[in-house]
C-alpha cells in the first residue's frame, strides 16, 4: 500500500550503517594480527581471541558475571510471580501504589542507585559478598521481569484452572500443573530480559564491585579507561557474536519489540 | 480477574507481595535513606573523615560552586542535544520502518533493537576506536586526503553526543514505532483520496496521532542521558564531567562520600520532578488518545 520514497530508503540505510558502525568495527579490529588497534589489512588473525583464554581476569569476571545474572535473574523471578499472581487477580488496597513501587526503580538513575547500595553494604557488612550484589542487581532487574510475568498472567485464559479445579485439583497442584506451563513462556522471556540485564550492567555495579566481586562489565570499564587494545576489541567482539545469537532466538520466540518495549522506561 | 472484590479483605495478596515488599524495603528504600542522611553530613579529611555533623554544607558547596554549576550545565546541555537528534532521527526512522514489507521491516528492526541487549561498554568501545585520534574515522578521512589534520572528537562534547544517540536512539524508535502500531491505516488513505498531498497527511494525520509516543521517547532518552556514566567517562575523559561522572569521582576518587551523595540525592530529584512533571503535562494534553 504504502512505499516508502528512494530519499526514505537512503535515510534508513544511513541510519542501519549508524547503528552498525562501531559493532561491526569492533568486530573487525578484534581480528587484527598487530599489537595495537588496526583494521586487520593483512589477513585475519585469531591471535587476541586466544588471549582471552590467556587472561584469567577476564575469565573469572565472565563467570562472576554469568553467576550473578543467573542467580538474580532467578530470584527477580522468584519474586516477581507471586507479585504478580496478586496483581493479575486482585483488587486490593494500595494495588497501584505496590505495582508503582516494584517499577520505581526504573526511575532511579543507576549512579544513584551505586552510591546508596555502596553505602548499605558497608555498613551491614555485605560489601565483597557475592550474595550483597545478588541482592542490589535484584531490585534493578525487578521491573524487567515483573513487567513480562505481569502481561502473561494477565493474558492467560483462566478456564483451564477452573476446571482442574472443577474436577478437584489442589491450588498447588492447579498452580504447578496448569497454571505454571501456561504462563511459562512469558516467563521465560522475563528470566532471560532480567539476565540480560544484570549481565549487563556497569554503572551500579562499578560501585559495589569489590576487587573479589569484579563483573565483567566493570572489568572491561576499568581496562579501557586504561588502554584500549586489540585483547578488550575481541572479547567485545566475542560478547557481541553471543548476543547476537541469543537475540535471534528472543526475536524468534517473542518479537525483540514486544520484549524492549519500554525497556527504559 | 475472577470475582474481584470478593477477596476484597483477603490477606491473600499481601502475602503474595510480601517478599518482594521486604526486599524492597530493605535494600532499596533503606540504602536510599542513607544516602539521603549521608549527603547531610559534614565530611573533613583532617578529623577523620565522615562526620556526625548535619548541615546543608554539602548542597551548598554543590549549588554555588562554579566548577558544579559547568558540570550540571554540560549534562543538562548535552541532555538537550542528544534528546533532540534523537527525536529528529528516530522519529521519521519509526515512520520508515512502520511502512516497509514484512521480511525487511523485522531485519531493520532487529539491526536497531538488538544494540539495547548489548552492554554500553562495549558499543562505546566502538566509539571510542571510530573517532578516535588514530582511530578509523581519521584514518578514512586523511587516507582519503579529506583533511590533513586528525578531526579531534574524542574527549569532546560532540564526540559524547554522537556516542549517546548511538546508545539512546533505540527507546526513541521503539516509543514511536509503539504508537504507530495503534494508528489506524485507513484515516491515512482517506485523507489521501479527499485529495490531501503526503506531506499534508503526514504533518496534519500522522505526526498528531505519535506525538504521545515522541514525548515520551523523549522523556525517557533525556532522562538516560541526564544519568549516563559509561558513555560520558570513556570518551569524555577525565576533563569533560557530567553529574554522573561527578558523583562517581567524588566517591571513589576524592572519597568525599557526603559530597558525593548530595550530587547524586540533586541529580535523583531532578530525575523524578522532570519525569512526573513531563507525565503529568502528557496525560493532560494528550488524554483522549490514551482512552
Amino acid at each position: 500500500m504504502n512505499r516508502n520514497t528512494p530519499l526514505a530508503l537512503a535515510f534508513n540505510l544511513i541510519f542501519l550503517l549508524f547503528m552498525l558502525a562501531p559493532l561491526v568495527v569492533v568486530c573487525l579490529v578484534a581480528f587484527t594480527s598487530k599489537g595495537y588497534i588496526s583494521l586487520p589489512s593483512d589477513g585475519f588473525s585469531l591471535r587476541w581471541f586466544k588471549a582471552i583464554l590467556d587472561n584469567p581476569h577476564f575469565i573469572d569476571a565472565f563467570y562472576l558475571s554469568f553467576y550473578l545474572g543467573v542467580a538474580s535473574a532467578t530470584i527477580a523471578i522468584g519474586l516477581a510471580l507471586p507479585a504478580s499472581l496478586a496483581f493479575a487477580r486482585y483488587r486490593f488496597a494500595g494495588r497501584e501504589v505496590f505495582l508503582a513501587f516494584f517499577l520505581s526503580p526504573l526511575m532511579v538513575p543507576h549512579i544513584v542507585l551505586g552510591v546508596s547500595f555502596l553505602s548499605f553494604l558497608t555498613s551491614v557488612g555485605g560489601y565483597g559478598t557475592f550474595l550483597g550484589l545478588v541482592l542490589c542487581h535484584v531490585i534493578i532487574i525487578m521491573p524487567y521481569a515483573l513487567r513480562l510475568v505481569l502481561a502473561s498472567v494477565t493474558g492467560m485464559d483462566r478456564s483451564a484452572e477452573k476446571a482442574a479445579t472443577s474436577l478437584g485439583a489442589s491450588p498447588w497442584v492447579t498452580f504447578r500443573r496448569v497454571t505454571l506451563p501456561m504462563i511459562l513462556p512469558g516467563v521465560a522471556g522475563g528470566w532471560v530480559l532480567a539476565f540480560i540485564t544484570s549481565f549487563d550492567e556497569l554503572t551500579m555495579s562499578v560501585f559495589v564491585a569489590s576487587p573479589s566481586t569484579t563483573t565483567l562489565p566493570v572489568r572491561m570499564y576499568q581496562h579501557i579507561t586504561e588502554t584500549i587494545d586489540p585483547l578488550i576489541a575481541s572479547l567485545s567482539a566475542a560478547l557481541i557474536f553471543v548476543t547476537m545469537i541469543v537475540m535471534f532466538i528472543l526475536d524468534r520466540a517473542y518479537g525483540l519489540d514486544r520484549i524492549l518495549v519500554g525497556k527504559g522506561k | 480477574m475472577s470475582a474481584p472484590g470478593s477477596h476484597a479483605v483477603s490477606t491473600r495478596p499481601y502475602l503474595l507481595n510480601a517478599p518482594a515488599l521486604g526486599l524492597f524495603l530493605a535494600l532499596f528504600v533503606a540504602p536510599l535513606l542513607m544516602t539521603f542522611l549521608l549527603s547531610f553530613n559534614t565530611f573533613d579529611m583532617n578529623r577523620g573523615g565522615i562526620l556526625d555533623e548535619y548541615s546543608w554544607v554539602n548542597y551548598l558547596e554543590v549549588l554555588g560552586d562554579s566548577y558544579f554549576h559547568e558540570i550540571f550545565l554540560r549534562t543538562l546541555l548535552i541532555s538537550l542535544a542528544v534528546t533532540l537528534l534523537c527525536v529528529l532521527l528516530g522519529t521519521p526512522e519509526a515512520y520508515i520502518l512502520h511502512r516497509m514489507a514484512s521480511p525487511w521491516k523485522s531485519i531493520c528492526m532487529l539491526v536497531i533493537l538488538g544494540p539495547l541487549l548489548i552492554s554500553v561498554v562495549v558499543r562505546t568501545l566502538g566509539w571510542a576506536i571510530l573517532i578516535g585520534s588514530n582511530g578509523v574515522i581519521n584514518h578514512a578521512l586523511i587516507g582519503m586526503g579529506l583533511v590533513d589534520q586528525p578531526i579531534k572528537l574524542m574527549f569532546t562534547n560532540t564526540g559524547m553526543v554522537i556516542a549517546l544517540v548511538h546508545v539512546l536512539i533505540p527507546f526513541m524508535v521503539l516509543s514511536v514505532w509503539a504508537s504507530l502500531q495503534k494508528l489506524d491505516p485507513r484515516v491515512e488513505s482517506a485523507g489521501l483520496s479527499l485529495g490531501a498531498t503526503p506531506f499534508v497527511v503526514l504533518r496534519r494525520i500522522v505526526l498528531p496521532q505519535i506525538m504521545p509516543g515522541v514525548l515520551s521517547g523523549s522523556l525517557i532518552v533525556f532522562a538516560l542521558t541526564a544519568s549516563a556514566f559509561a558513555t560520558p567517562s570513556i570518551l569524555g575523559g577525565r576533563r569533560l564531567k557530567v553529574v554522573a561522572t561527578a558523583a562517581y569521582d567524588e566517591y571513589l576518587g576524592t572519597l568525599n562520600w557526603p559530597l558525593g551523595a548530595a550530587i547524586a540525592m540533586l541529580l535523583l530529584i531532578a530525575n523524578v520532578v522532570i519525569i512526573v512533571s513531563y507525565n503529568k503535562y502528557i496525560e493532560r494534553r494528550y488524554a483522549q488518545v490514551f482512552k
